[in-house]
């Protein structure tokens, strides 16, 4: 019988007319000893379903048996067995690390004599041994989530649910703590169920989940999802010049699902099994040769089925101007809280109609650098120009040239689509005719026109990014700042958000983003890739990617550039003290 | 209840409490705070109020009657020239009251024996009105009798009122606000912070944590309610500390029964604390609440400044639900008559009553659920 087996299950939120069904009638199993991913969208029910099975959700409709207990008639019970990790793992951050496994021992009344042994194991794993006495509130992101992970594994649990648990986590720590909990499975025929946004770490568990709107897509090992994509992927190789160009151009091709950079290689889906048909004009690339399916394929694939509308944004036209010009230059930037240094000697410099990516998990000092770039923090030291003016002199001056837009979107909920861009174009002093016009193109070029009267807030998660870029551009600004605009978004939704930001940049605005998905970098021309406040690398992809190649590993993807990277840089600097 | 799984959540608790400048600061700062303000800054009396005084005709015997107001300690006598002056002054908010000698004055008292003074007060705030109106009336009265036992002769008021003040005999209207603000102070930390800190934990999604191991709702409320009980305490004991040693408030009843009825009030605060905290999972929502159901009824409905008995009756029903309404009489007793049973023992029955009422809500609400 299934650890957990699950019948029908339906819930709800909220009250009368904005009642909405987050799970519809879901119904799986899943066996001992297994590693299964739940993937899907923001919005998708993930988050909703795990609380379901931890037994602090009561459905609406059908039955659930985890471990054997029903419930949620014997949730307590139940709870004495597994181990849960909320998406924030909460964390009391005035504790310290040993405080809260402390209190978590307590809470899963494990005898004195065995928490010894037990703490010195986790900590060891978890490689927070030396952090002991260290307040839970200054370990960084991906410390804290291996902290949360060694309280959740305190008592070892029987089934482990886990809820984005390496989401916005840096590569390295990503990586451990997939080692920790490969270990537990291994060792301790721990059951786990595991929500994710990363499609590799799906690839990697027995089984997979795929959640759209509430309702199960598609159910099965890996192997089976990626199975129907067999022949439908193709890889067109060493494309020497503008990826994204082409990129875009292979988009609009009939019977092509989808297109993505890959390296230095571009990747397509198509609808048949034949390789796509590549116009003259762009056959020089030669012919794309087959290449073994993956787990976002299909992924990608059965989205595209489902969500028959989709755009393909058009190039805008283009602005004249040099492009060579440096828009923005930062050099030798610093900010302080207290005593931490958020950013610690960033230098770089972007230019004109470029898009340029900072990367780094969270807690690298990405937004920080942001906030300063658009005038809303004050740095504590260095210089920075942006669109020719002096940040700390002419705040008014640079700021009607930028254009912003903020993480979780800052749109008013309460207002409708058409409130919202006239309000933004409003406050950027848009007046009569301009108004209008921009508010025109904003429907149209973004396709808003369906949703005019829709609240903000009601909005599905690619449309109010889509609004919030609207209204961040309703004064065209010549350069765009985006902080983390593709975090939570559907691979799908991705693409099209990079194609629109291709199309941004070719009519000449340029773009900074942030990201903490490392695969992204191929979608930007340059890029520093950014760890506790300073600069790893900047460069291209291709050159930071270049900096790491070996003959063992001749094609090394971002993830593999940030790691080594990484442990380069600690090197160096373990020397230097 | 598992004692391991409790002491977990306490220790917890305190280590929170200790390491969080926010809590110092609502329990023991806000408090300290008020009991300043109130201690030395507010006050109910009426003194050194300026008053603007017009003499038409000066002679020795409205001499002798200004020299009675400069010397009492409620008034500060302003000299105007004539009575269009004086109201000039009373309409910029110079002076609260004018008073008028008429140029028949002297010649009435002496002749007569009744003369008329002509008193003008500024009625905005009435209660101050009333207050100069008595304070004039009685330096009058003295004044008279003054005069009289100067000429020999008795003075012939057939009612003669013979005051004496019990509880309070100065009348310092500190005496009473502080031990009123101990029931204030209580309440902000029971019923306040209590509420903010639990909205905080499912703010920071601690909570949900907490909610997934085997803990039961009994562990984790009992978990808060013990930290934060001593807590209120101890902000009970500095709030009597401070008033009877610093602000010198008598402190007449026992102290057994201050604490006993203290230690009762906090568990009913932290009952509506926790009550809230249930129905409110954001700080802001929290603080909104704690502060329109608990801490505003003390201030305003528990007659810790204003007197139930002069509401209407509508307003006095609802006092009934207001805890703070019972300490505060059982406060003002305790400090400035003694342990009277027949004030405490009814006080005490209705802060029993509430404090079932609050706590049961609790424990009864409170769900180790998300919905």
């Amino acid at each position: 019988m299934g650890v957990i087996v699950v019948k029908d299950l339906g819930k709800s939120f909220g009250k009368g007319p904005s009642r909405k069904g987050a799970l519809k009638s879901v119904s799986f199993e899943i066996t001992e000893g297994s590693m299964t991913a739940l993937i899907g969208p923001d919005g998708a029910g993930k988050t909703t379903l795990l609380r379901l099975l931890a037994g602090i959700l009561r459905p609406d409709s059908g039955t659930m048996r985890v471990l054997g207990h029903p419930l949620p008639a014997e949730a307590l019970q139940l709870q004495t067995k597994i181990g849960y990790m909320p998406q924030r793992f909460g964390l009391y951050e005035n504790l310290t690390v040993e405080e809260n496994l402390t209190l978590f021992a307590d809470l899963h009344h494990i005898p004195e004599s065995m928490r010894r042994t037990r703490f010195d194991e986790l900590l060891t794993m978890t490689a927070l041994g030396p952090f002991r006495t260290r307040r839970a509130g200054r370990l960084s992101g991906g410390m804290k989530q291996k902290l949360g992970l060694a309280c959740t594994l305190i008592h070892p649990p029987k089934l482990l649910l886990l809820d984005e648990a390496s989401v916005g986590v840096d590569p390295i720590s990503r990586r451990e703590l997939w080692t920790i909990i490969r270990q537990q499975v291994a060792a301790q025929q721990v059951t786990v169920l595991l929500s994710t946004a990363y499609m590799d770490e799906a690839e990697r568990c027995d089984h997979v989940l795929l959640l759209h709107e509430g309702e199960i897509l598609a159910q099965g090992s890996p192997s089976q999802l990626i199975a129907p994509m067999a022949g439908h992927c193709f890889l067109l190789p060493n494309i020497s010049t503008a990826p994204r160009t082409l990129q875009s151009q292979l988009a609009r091709l009939p019977g092509v699902v989808d297109t993505a950079i890959q390296g230095d290689s571009l990747r397509i889906i198509t609808e048949g099994v034949e390789p796509p048909a590549l116009p003259p004009e762009l056959s020089v690339h030669g012919p794309s040769k087959p290449v073994a399916a993956r787990l976002e394929d299909a992924f990608v694939n059965l989205l595209f089925h489902r969500n028959s509308h989709r755009s393909v944004p058009q190039p805008m036209n283009p602005q004249t101007g040099s492009h060579d010009a440096l828009v923005v230059e930062v050099e030798g930037l610093c900010r302080y809280f207290g005593d931490f240094a958020a950013v610690n000697h960033v230098s770089f410099s972007v230019r004109k109609g470029e898009i340029f990516g900072l990367l780094g998990a969270n807690g690298a000092g990405k937004s920080t650098t942001f906030r300063m770039l658009c005038g809303l923090l004050p740095a504590s030291s260095g210089t920075l120009r942006v669109a020719g003016a002096n940040l700390r002199t002419g705040k008014a001056a640079a700021r009607t040239r930028i254009g912003y837009v903020s993480q979780k979107f800052s749109l008013y909920g309460a207002l409708s689509v058409l409130q919202n861009l006239s309000f933004f174009a409003s406050v950027y002093g848009l007046q009569d005719s301009r108004k209008q016009d921009r508010i025109a193109w904003a429907l149209e070029d973004l396709e808003l026109k369906d949703y005019i009267a829709i609240n903000a807030a009601d909005l599905p998660l690619g449309y109010k990014q889509r609004l919030a870029l609207a209204c961040a551009l309703m004064h065209e600004p010549s350069i765009l700042f985006l902080d983390e605009p593709t975090s939570g978004v559907d691979p799908l939704a991705r693409r099209e958000f990079w194609a629109r930001l291709n199309a941004l940049a070719h009519s000449g605005t340029t773009c900074l983003v942030t990201t903490h998905f490392m695969e992204e970098a191929e979608y930007c021309d340059r890029l520093v890739l950014m760890s506790l406040g300073q600069v790893l690398a900047e460069g291209s992809p291709r050159a930071i990617k270049d900096r790491v190649r070996t003959a063992n590993h001749p094609n090394p993807s971002m993830e593999d550039a940030f790691i080594a990277l990484i442990e380069e840089h600690e090197r160096v600097s373990r020397r230097a003290s | 209840m598992n004692w391991m799984r409790v002491k977990g959540l306490m220790r917890k608790e305190v280590y929170e409490i200790v390491r969080d400048p926010s809590s110092i600061a609502i329990a023991f700062f806000l408090p300290l705070v008020l009991l300043l303000i109130f201690g030395y800054g507010v006050s109910l009396d009426a003194r050194s109020v300026p008053v603007a005084v017009v003499v038409d005709h000066s002679t020795s015997l409205t001499a002798s009657f200004l020299a009675e107001l400069e010397h009492s300690p409620w008034f500060h006598p302003l000299h105007y020239p004539d009575q269009p002056s004086a109201e000039q002054a009373m309409m910029r908010g110079r002076v609260l009251a004018i008073l008028w000698l008429r140029s028949d004055f002297t010649h009435l008292a002496l002749s007569s024996g009744e003369a008329p003074i002509h008193l003008t007060l500024n009625g905005v705030d009435a209660n101050q009105a009333r207050i100069i109106q008595n304070y004039v009336n009685g330096s009058w009265q003295t004044w008279l009798q003054q005069q009289a036992a100067l000429q020999g002769r008795p003075l012939t008021i057939p009612v003669v009122i013979d005051m004496r003040v019990w509880f309070n005999p100065a009348l310092t209207s500190r005496d009473y606000l502080i031990p009123g603000l101990i029931a204030i102070i209580m309440t902000l930390i029971g019923a306040l912070l209590t509420a903010l800190v639990v909205a905080r934990e499912w703010e920071r999604g601690t909570m949900e944590g907490i909610m997934v191991t085997p803990v039961a709702k009994t562990e984790v409320l009992f978990g808060k309610l013990v930290p934060y009980f001593i807590m209120g305490m101890g902000g009970m004991m500095m709030s009597t500390v401070m008033a009877v040693f610093l602000f010198h408030v008598p402190l007449r009843g026992s102290l057994a029964i201050l604490v006993g009825t203290a230690a009762l009030f906090l568990l009913t605060a932290l009952g509506m604390g926790l009550a809230i905290s249930v129905l409110a999972r954001s700080q802001f929502v929290a603080a909104m609440v704690a502060i329109v159901t608990t801490f505003l009824p003390a201030f305003i409905l528990s007659g810790f400044l204003f007197d139930i008995r002069s509401m209407p009756r509508a307003i006095q029903v609802l006092t009934h639900i207001v805890a703070a309404r019972y300490f505060v009489a059982m406060l003002q007793t305790s400090f400035l008559a003694g342990d009277l049973p027949s004030v405490i023992l009814p006080n005490l029955c209705g802060l029993a009553i509430l404090c079932i009422v609050f706590l049961g809500l609790s424990v009864l609400r409170f769900r180790k659920r998300l919905d």
